[in-house]
């Protein structure tokens, strides 16, 4: 089995999270978000850490963790590319963006680079409309896209 | 305090931000600096304008200049002829579409023209991120004017007074559910600020939020001094990571001035404000269900009664607004719901916000006055559809609403008006649709999101959903039959009775409304065997018209699948059977001359 959520930063990392929510009611999703955005992903060791520590049976905790869109158990790109599938994307030609997308980055929806460089995310709406089609990387928003325009966008994240 | 004798207004909204208003912000200040103004021209990054379209925006006061499509080259003749000579930088105006014009005063662009902006009022205007720029537009005075004059019932009776209804989509009395709380039994009481806009086409919240966090508070602390309610919570989209940061900020601000907190203005009322950030499931926009998202559940709604006000978070009595109900109810207080009253229609009172999108001119927020005409929606304020195309429908009320036909168009927008014609408020988004849409697709479009969303707990909304995209597959395959139109209805209505929360009981409706106003389109998929917009690939095919092809061989090096043939300069042909209807070909032809069929 993959020792590497083990290791000792990892485990001191989690432990610092779930000491900030002690005593907190329904803290259970801030911390799994806390631990995402600590270490990209939420690992079976960070499940049954996350388990004993908040008294919740870990099956439950893999629930909440499937239930939500945000949560991902294995892990992820460096850059998170989540082309916009919203209604106003959607006329204005949104399937395309990520047609060119998979095309551009060799990987199908929800996949991960084997460089593990992109993770490409299509979501439901990204709200801004106004800009349609459009999509985030990361937390930066590119909008007014066209196919041709993707491999320039994606130049600028390493 | 320092005076300025001009304000320029960078628009740091979302639309604006990703098409470079930062860095039209950090040239600004450089050139003023170059030309020694920076004690002269206060520059203010501001939320969202709604004119996302014409982004990024720039405005100087006093004058109320706007400048559209302001890109870095730009920056030095803003600043050496408008601000230094005084001169206006007549290319950078917005240009009126239809006669060409110029249009030098923010107010006079059509696009404000018929809007009554009351809840956006310091969106665009404001520095949301500075406590004193609220309160210097008259922020936090409807609370301090409710805890030092009103008692908690003249509040509830003058929001009742005003007519104001949930703009979160149902329009149910806001009043009234205040008091259903209020009179409930439990302590302490709840109140909740849903900010899980999960609409697609819907982005009102999210401006309000990013613009104008403070107004949000400001509603919410009367709410819960009206309710008796000494915790609140905000539930925001995590997707929202703007939002989140400003509502942080607005809180810290507002406790540090005594506005939020403990022992409110000297009062003996307190109330807290967390903020929980939502990790992205669309059914949390339903009352119950975003309530087990807060207790760290799997966000799935629970049949009702108990309603919240009586069993809410942890049980106890709690009150869930939107975050566009609660941006109403300062200036109900403060100005009175006579006021309030006097605007929209006799059931509808107020504004709403709709986020106007799609094939149109203007995208945007705009927020009008309930009972205003689609017409002048899309026409007078959005500008109408571009590109020389005609318009075929407006979708309202996010993934849950209802298209409908341009013979509806003159219908005043108010909830009973919109529902009648298969439609709801919804969220206020809407997305207008050209004659390039295919119906089929749209309402499969939607049907599959709610599919995506549903969160599986009663049968009729994760099966029937289900069953009724088969169909919908099944018919922009070219393999529909006409039995299925029926099978169709028939299915949406047993959804729609015997669902357990709003996501199932509306879910049908893109396939009602699609059905009533534009059943030749399903008809013509069936039975002609043709896609009248040209969207659904399975019952296109391409042909190059002999004519027009030069034989330039450009299609037969792009198609993907070989099944263009021809020698170069004679006339190609497409293969049938191998096609595969990708349309590179026709995008490629410098001719015009591969057309579908």
């Amino acid at each position: 089995m993959c020792e590497c959520g083990n290791d000792k930063a990892k485990v001191s990392e989690l432990d610092a999270i779930l000491a900030r929510h002690r005593g907190e009611q329904g803290s259970l999703i801030p911390v799994l978000q806390e631990v995402q955005a600590a270490q990209g992903y939420i690992s079976r060791e960070a499940i049954e850490a996350v388990s004993a520590a908040l008294k919740i049976p870990a099956t439950e905790i893999y629930g909440v963790a499937t239930f939500y869109a945000q949560f991902h158990l294995t892990p992820r790109g460096r850059h998170v590319v989540r082309v916009c599938q919203g209604t106003a994307c959607h006329v204005r030609g949104a399937a395309k963006i990520l047609e060119a997308m998979q095309k551009e980055l060799g990987i199908g929806p929800g996949e991960t680079t084997e460089d593990l460089r992109f993770t490409l995310e299509p979501v439901a709406c990204l709200g801004c409309c106004g800009l349609a089609p459009v999509m985030m990387i990361n937390e930066n928003t590119h909008g007014r896209l066209t196919p041709d325009g993707i491999a320039d966008i994606l130049a600028q994240y390493e | 305090m320092e005076i300025f004798r001009a304000h320029v207004l960078v628009c740091g909204g979302t639309g604006c931000t990703s098409g470079g208003s930062p860095r039209i912000k950090a040239l600004l200040e450089e050139e003023l600096a170059k030309n020694g103004l920076e004690k002269e021209v206060n520059l203010v990054v501001t939320g969202c304008h709604g004119l996302c379209e014409m982004g990024p925006l720039v405005i100087v006061y006093p004058e109320g200049t706007m400048y559209v499509h302001v890109q870095p080259e730009d920056v030095s003749d803003i600043v050496s002829e408008h601000l230094l000579k005084g001169r206006i930088v007549e290319r950078l105006l917005y240009k009126e579409p239809v006669t060409a014009e110029r249009v030098p005063h923010y107010g006079d662009l059509p696009f404000y023209h018929k809007q009554e902006r009351l809840v956006l009022r310091n969106c665009g205007y404001i520095n949301p991120e500075v406590i004193e720029e609220y309160i210097g537009r008259d922020g936090y005075a409807a609370l301090a004017k409710a805890l030092a004059e009103m008692t908690p019932d003249e509040v509830i009776q003058e929001v009742l007074d005003a007519g104001l209804r949930g703009r979160g989509g149902a329009g149910f009395p806001t009043g009234l559910k205040w008091n259903f709380c209020r009179k409930a039994k439990g302590e302490p009481k709840y109140i909740v600020c849903n900010g899980d806009e999960g609409d697609p086409g819907a982005f009102m919240d999210r401006s309000i939020l990013e613009g104008d966090p403070h107004r949000v508070l400001e509603g919410m602390a009367i709410g819960a001094y009206a309710i008796g309610a000494s915790k609140a919570v905000i539930y925001v989209r995590a997707e929202y990571p703007l939002a989140v940061r400003r509502l942080h900020l607005a809180v810290k601000k507002a406790e540090e001035m005594g506005l939020l907190g403990d022992n409110i203005l000297g009062t003996d009322f307190s109330l807290h404000i967390d903020i929980k950030e939502g990790a992205g499931a669309f059914v949390c926009g339903e009352e119950t269900a975003l309530l087990a998202s807060i207790m760290g559940q799997r966000g799935m709604p629970w049949p009702r009664p108990p309603f919240p006000a009586v069993s809410g978070l942890w049980g106890k009595p709690t009150n869930i607004n939107n975050v566009e109900t609660w941006a109403n109810i300062p200036d109900i207080i403060l100005r009175g719901a006579d006021w309030f009253a006097s605007m929209g229609t006799e059931k509808c009172k107020g504004t709403k916000v709709f986020a106007l999108t799609g094939n149109v001119q203007n995208t945007g927020l705009v927020e009008v006055p309930m009972g205003i005409s689609m017409r002048e929606i899309i026409y007078d304020i959005g500008g109408g559809v571009p590109n020389g195309k005609k318009f075929k429908a407006v979708q309202i009320g996010g993934p849950s609403g209802g298209c409908l036909p341009e013979s509806q168009l003159d219908l005043g927008v108010d909830y009973e008006s919109l529902t009648g014609a298969g439609a709801i408020m919804g969220s206020g988004g809407l997305v207008v649709m050209d004659e390039d849409t295919c119906i089929v697709d749209v309402a499969r479009f939607f049907l599959s999101f709610t599919r995506a969303e549903s969160c599986g707990k009663c049968t009729p909304c994760r099966e029937g959903i289900m069953r009724m995209l088969e169909i919908l597959d099944r018919i922009s395959a070219g393999e529909g039959r006409m039995e299925d139109l029926d099978l169709l209805e028939k299915t949406a209505h047993i959804i729609q009775d015997t669902s357990l929360c709003g996501l199932g009981q509306t879910a049908p409706n893109p396939i009602l409304s699609t059905l009533r106003y534009f059943r030749d389109e399903y008809v013509a998929h069936i039975k002609d065997q043709r896609c009248p917009a040209g969207v659904c690939t399975a019952l296109l095919t391409y042909y190059i018209k002999p004519e027009l092809c030069r034989g330039c061989t450009a299609c037969t090096k792009v198609c993907p699948t070989g099944a263009i043939t021809g020698e170069r300069k004679a006339v190609h042909v497409i293969d049938p059977e191998k096609c595969i209807k990708c349309g590179a070909c026709a995008e490629r032809c410098p001719f015009d001359a591969i057309v579908q069929a």
